[in-house]
């Protein structure tokens, strides 16, 4: 199926006083898809997301937006993208229709109507101003500001952080609405893995500034399962096996997260002496924890 | 349409509509000829990327259960859908697998839960005489 590639992300590396945030990134988004990025804290989520608004610039490695240089294009690169940062960084000063006049300004294409019914459905004050706002109207703000010129690209760094669950439900309608009414495409930094497992076409894990695991989400749910292992032989110390990614239980019977084949996994068990009582897909948690929790612990060990 | 989705058990979200609207056919709690919603309202409804939505109705589609009117919508289609007998034997095999190991803890045997199983039927339809007939014999 030939996908027009909204993002190109090749090779990027970037650091900061010497500390490395990103290492050889590669990335792309295609039209019409939604692509979720995990990682812990300090993982370089957000530091990859500035790189695609030309915020950074790139120190090794190149960054196309629409096929252009968001650092050297802004204009054609940020008229065309909805932003929300993590922090909403919005101007304190203005009241929320300020606001709302204040960027529409920017953008030729800002849908008068369609920011008017936002901001009714989230029950806004115009009047206010945005340093009286709560934290969640803030959000609804920002995110107003984000889609109302019903932009291409769609980046949200961690929308749903901090934010109770009517908030959250508006940040995902949004969300989805951009990509059914509009074919958008949209990208989303979280740390709520089922808010990922749900919303992405797309999911990329980038831990300790590296991308670890991409790909279609079914694709990545289906190269790793968690099986139920029970042994004949009590194991003091986790049993060594093939594949395994993590392992917790005790004794006889072991619950295991693992890559590759079903297959090559029963062939380890079996020759240890165990036998396979359950297995499932995992879920995108489990392969989070196996894949970005488990060097952590290692580490810090 | 009622349908509810997991994230914690591991089966894919698209996999786990495509059950639950066999389910509701094969149970007729959607009837032949009924329109499923479309894409934007399922997927604003569970909060689920569109595209999942587009997937569980086309693998629908290749299964006969719903068919597409072009310009409309995604309809159910007539007659039931050649696996409702099988799905409908795993779901009430489920069931009856939790009932005998529960029955097992509480020592009932078979045939006290197959006696049981009547006695209620005819609690809950008492006018059922072919099914009293039944137990009284």
């Amino acid at each position: 199926m030939e996908q027009t590639v909204v993002v190109d992300v090749n090779g990027l590396s970037r650091s900061f006083g010497g500390k490395t945030a990103l290492e050889s990134v590669s990335f792309r988004a295609a039209a019409g898809q939604i692509y979720g990025l995990v990682g812990a804290n300090g993982a370089g989520k957000t530091t990859l997301l500035k790189h695609l608004l030309g915020l950074l610039r790139a120190t090794t490695g190149s960054v196309r937006v629409f096929g252009l240089d968001p650092v050297r294009d802004p204009v054609g690169v940020l008229g065309r993208v909805g932003y929300l940062s993590e922090e909403r960084d919005l101007p304190e000063w203005m009241s929320v229709d300020e606001l709302m006049n204040y960027s529409r300004a920017f953008h030729p294409t800002w849908d008068v109507s369609y920011a008017r019914e936002l901001l009714e459905t989230f029950a806004l004050d115009p009047a206010k101003r945005i340093k009286e706002l709560s934290k969640g109207m803030r959000a609804q703000a920002g995110l107003i500001v984000a889609v109302a010129h019903r932009p291409q690209l769609l980046i949200l760094d961690e929308p749903s952080s901090g934010l109770d669950a009517i908030v959250r439900r508006d940040i995902l309608d949004a969300i989805v609405r951009a990509v059914v009414d509009d074919g958008r495409t949209v990208i989303f930094s979280s740390h709520l893995l089922d808010e990922v497992e749900r919303m992405s076409d797309h999911v990329t894990l980038i831990h300790q500034g590296r991308v670890t695991l991409s790909g279609m989400l079914d694709d990545v749910r289906h190269s790793y399962q968690r099986s139920h292992v029970r042994f004949a032989e009590h194991f003091e110390q986790p049993p060594v096996l093939e594949t395994a990614l993590v392992i917790e239980g005790g004794g006889r019977t072991w619950s295991v997260v693992h890559s590759g084949s079903l297959e090559q996994f029963r062939h380890a068990v079996v020759a240890r002496g165990g036998e396979i009582v359950e297995s499932r897909n995992a879920t995108l948690e489990e392969i989070f924890m196996a894949r970005a929790g488990r060097t952590r612990q290692a580490e810090a060990a | 349409m009622d349908i509810t989705i997991s994230v914690t058990d591991g089966v894919p979200i698209y996999r786990q509509i495509i059950n639950q609207v066999k389910y509701l056919v094969a149970s007729g709690l959607l009837q032949p000829g009924e329109e499923l919603p479309p894409i934007r309202t399922l997927a604003l409804q569970l909060k689920v990327t569109p595209n999942t939505i587009v997937k569980a109705y086309g693998d629908l589609e290749i299964l006969g259960v719903v068919h597409k009117r072009r310009g409309s919508g995604t309809f159910v289609s007539e007659g039931r859908p050649q696996l409702a007998i099988r799905e409908r034997r795993r779901v009430i095999e489920q069931r009856i697998d939790a009932l005998l190991a529960e029955a097992h803890q509480l020592n009932f045997t078979v045939d006290d839960i197959l006696r049981m199983v009547r006695e209620r039927k005819v609690v809950m339809n008492p006018n059922d005489h072919a099914e009293r007939a039944e137990v009284e014999r």
